[in-house]
């Protein structure tokens, strides 16, 4: 897998997938079947908007008091036979995990689909100790298969179609195990069973697992993992190790509390009522062993601060992204990071820090539709931490940008200036170029430029 | 009733149509309409764009201009959704009666059937702010509905964002031309003659696109179909740059 390192910045990275004919029409299609499948399911639940409120209102109090639940979950979790790492950041975690698939001699691990384990890179970190990881979870194996980067929190290659996903197991599943058969059509029946066949190789003989979690009950220290094909169960109940990497934030305290987000999760993000597979296991079984590597990288900084902390409630849906009509024309590979669209938008800037280009094009990367604050199960309002990374990014350098937004503020702040502005303008309106220039032409390259009219508002208001 | 006009300064500017619009139809309904003169702009752009400190001036500009009026009439889903939601995260408490234009007549005036005639095909865009800030529904269409002679169409995909976004336009020239052209293609498929809204900025937007493609769809603010009547037809709004027409030369 290829790290998301030195990305050009958001704008740079639209513009070639804006003008990928087939992107577009694969993202286009896959989106709006998503989208009008969530609408349905959330329209039928009569109380949505308070199951909301709750999802959001038990997030923040989890977060306000993380350092109690933290600790409530150790406690459990070691109670149980499992035993619980603290990783301050990406590094950390994974060299945790290497040293521990290392201690059971063992140079292959099965993986089930996780967001934490693709922030952190932890494949590559795996490679460079010679430890071969697979990923389990159709869409990432795809993606692997294809020395591809995800694009989506959710479905990870949705930016493929069918018949890319034939070619991509035809040239390379050989190299991973069990070669796709000869002659495989790109029906999708056909497709998942050259994947099953390939995957329950691995399944058979992984001695170690490696997971994320959706959520971690603090009460009594159970893991839960939602999916769809079964894959995961696999590789949570099969293997003698089990490792999962968790985000600090996505403990919840109590089962009563865990109930609210079965019900937001699935139709937030599949569109269905409820996903086929929840697995949920508390510590180890017997002749297992499980240990739990706990995530900050980065996210008590977010924490700390007071508009974008409610980040931190997100449980990677993707309802966002599904909304977004920029997510819908640029994909996910423009944002550069393993979370994309609005989510992501508010989440790299906070986790890296505004630490260069990329970072700092994402929070523009937005119209502030507000299409993603309504759909989002727990209420995180994206156009708000949106403008306050904005504000952030502007408090240095855009010497450009500073001036332009200066002059015009000056000019709107006196109405006689603004007057005098507009007189000149009617009066040269004659010469209203068709090409604006600098970074203006990004507007008449598309549009023509409104012509200024020959008196302005308040100038026939004067004259009335 | 006695009534302020925020223009706001894209509609002072460039739409000055819209702003006769809004007058021409208060006053049908029986309002006073005021302009006070130290009106400038909500400082939507600054505050969208990072610029806090040049917003707070102008947001300030706002309250000591209109803080004594009993409402406010703004012909712009964004700026009203400006004032109303995003000025107390400047630390700025905004007046009381700021009404976005469809607020304003349907529920202030308790008004649909303005006495409108406008005997053409019309698709209306909802515009994001108005649709899902400021959540004004139906009134829109509650409103054109009532419109003599006007046979209003379904825009598909009406509640996807045209892509303008303000400084977005220039920041993310391709997603936003890319976001317009599917709108172009949704506004053409409706075989409407004018594409309307209530908002000039995403007007401007869209029909510049409709504009630059010699489309032949012309783009009406909301108040402009609403202020036309049998007694009195409305002027074409479009000011976009076209080939020279005779009143140019």
């Amino acid at each position: 897998m290829k790290a998301f390192v030195g990305m050009p910045a958001f704008p740079e990275a639209a513009e070639t997938a804006v003008a990928d004919a087939q992107l577009r029409h694969n993202l286009r299609k896959a989106t709006h079947t998503i989208r009008a499948k969530r609408a349905a399911v959330v329209e039928e639940q009569p109380d949505w908007a308070a199951l909301r409120s709750a999802g959001a209102a038990i997030k923040d109090r989890t977060l306000r008091h993380l350092d109690v639940y933290l600790e409530r979950l150790e406690a459990a979790v070691v109670a149980a036979g499992g035993t619980v790492h603290w990783a301050a950041d990406a590094e950390e975690a994974n060299r945790i995990v290497v040293g521990l698939v290392k201690a059971t001699g063992e140079t292959e691990v099965v993986k089930v689909k996780s967001m934490a384990t693709q922030e952190i890179d932890l494949n590559s970190a795996l490679e460079s100790a010679g430890i071969r990881a697979y990923e389990t979870d159709l869409a990432e194996l795809i993606v692997q298969l294809g020395d591809d980067w995800p694009s989506h929190i959710l479905v990870p290659a949705i930016h493929r179609n069918r018949s890319e996903i034939r070619e991509i197991f035809l040239e390379h599943m050989a190299e991973w195990g069990r070669p796709a058969p000869a002659g495989l059509k790109d029906d999708p029946r056909a497709l998942a069973e050259a994947a099953r066949l390939h995957l329950r190789e691995r399944f058979l003989s992984a001695r170690v697992g490696i997971s994320g979690a959706n959520f971690a009950v603090a009460d009594t220290g159970t893991l839960v993992v939602l999916e769809s094909e079964g894959n995961g169960r696999m590789c949570l109940t099969l293997p003698e190790t089990l490792i999962s990497v968790v985000g600090i934030e996505k403990i919840v305290p109590s089962w009563q509390d865990l109930e609210v987000f079965l019900q937001l999760l699935p139709r937030s993000s599949t569109g269905e009522r409820m996903n086929p597979y929840t697995s949920m296991w508390t510590g180890a079984t017997e002749g297992q062993t499980f240990h739990l590597v706990l995530l900050d990288n980065g996210r008590t900084s977010v924490l700390a601060d007071e508009a974008g902390r409610q980040a931190l409630r997100c449980i990677r849906c993707s309802a966002c992204l599904n909304v977004c009509p920029v997510y819908e024309r640029a994909g996910g590979h423009a944002y550069g990071s393993v979370y994309p669209g609005p989510i992501g938008a508010i989440l790299t800037p906070q986790l890296h820090g505004m630490t260069g280009p990329l970072e700092e094009s994402l929070p523009y990367a937005s119209t502030l539709c507000g299409a993603c604050y309504e759909v989002c199960p727990v209420a995180i309002d994206i156009p708000e931490v949106l403008l306050d990374l904005r504000s952030k990014v502007v408090t240095h350098g855009h010497h450009g940008q500073r001036l332009a937004m200066g002059a015009a503020r000056r000019v709107l702040d006196s109405p006689r200036w603004l007057s005098v502005a507009q007189r000149s303008a009617g009066r040269f309106r004659r010469w209203t170029p068709r090409r604006l220039p600098g970074p203006l032409s990004a507007w008449s390259d598309t549009r023509d430029v409104p012509r200024p009219p020959k008196e302005s508002f308040r100038q026939w208001w004067a004259n009335r | 009733m006695r009534v302020a006009l925020f223009i706001t300064c894209v509609n002072d500017t460039l739409f000055p149509g819209t702003g006769k619009a809004v007058v021409s139809l208060l006053e049908r309904l029986g309002c006073t309409v005021d302009f006070p003169m130290e009106q400038s702009c909500c400082g939507q752009m600054h505050f969208n764009t990072g610029y806090r400190a040049d917003a707070e001036p102008l947001a300030r500009r706002f309250v000591s201009t209109f803080g004594g009026y009993e409402a406010v009439v703004v012909p712009s889903g964004s700026c009203a959704a400006m004032v109303r939601e995003w000025y107390p995260s400047l630390g700025i408490t905004p007046p009381g009666g700021v009404f976005e234009l469809t607020e304003f007549i349907v529920d202030v005036l308790g008004v649909t059937d303005v006495g409108a005639y406008f005997p053409h095909t019309v698709t209306y865009h909802p515009t994001c702010h108005s649709l899902r800030s400021l959540k004004v529904g139906s009134r829109p269409l509650d409103l054109l509905s009532q419109v003599r002679g006007l046979t209003l169409v379904p825009l598909g995909g009406a509640e996807e964002c045209c892509g303008f976004g303000g400084t977005f336009s220039l920041k993310n020239p391709a997603v936003s031309a890319a976001m317009c052209s599917d709108k172009v293609r949704s506004v053409l498929d409706t075989g409407a003659e004018v594409l309307c809204a209530a908002d000039n900025s995403c007007l401007m937007h869209v029909g510049g696109a409709l504009s630059r493609q010699r489309t032949g769809v012309r783009v009406m603010h909301l108040a402009e179909i609403l202020a036309a009547t049998e007694a009195e037809r409305i002027d074409d709004h479009s000011t976009l740059v076209t080939p020279p027409t005779k009143e140019d030369s």
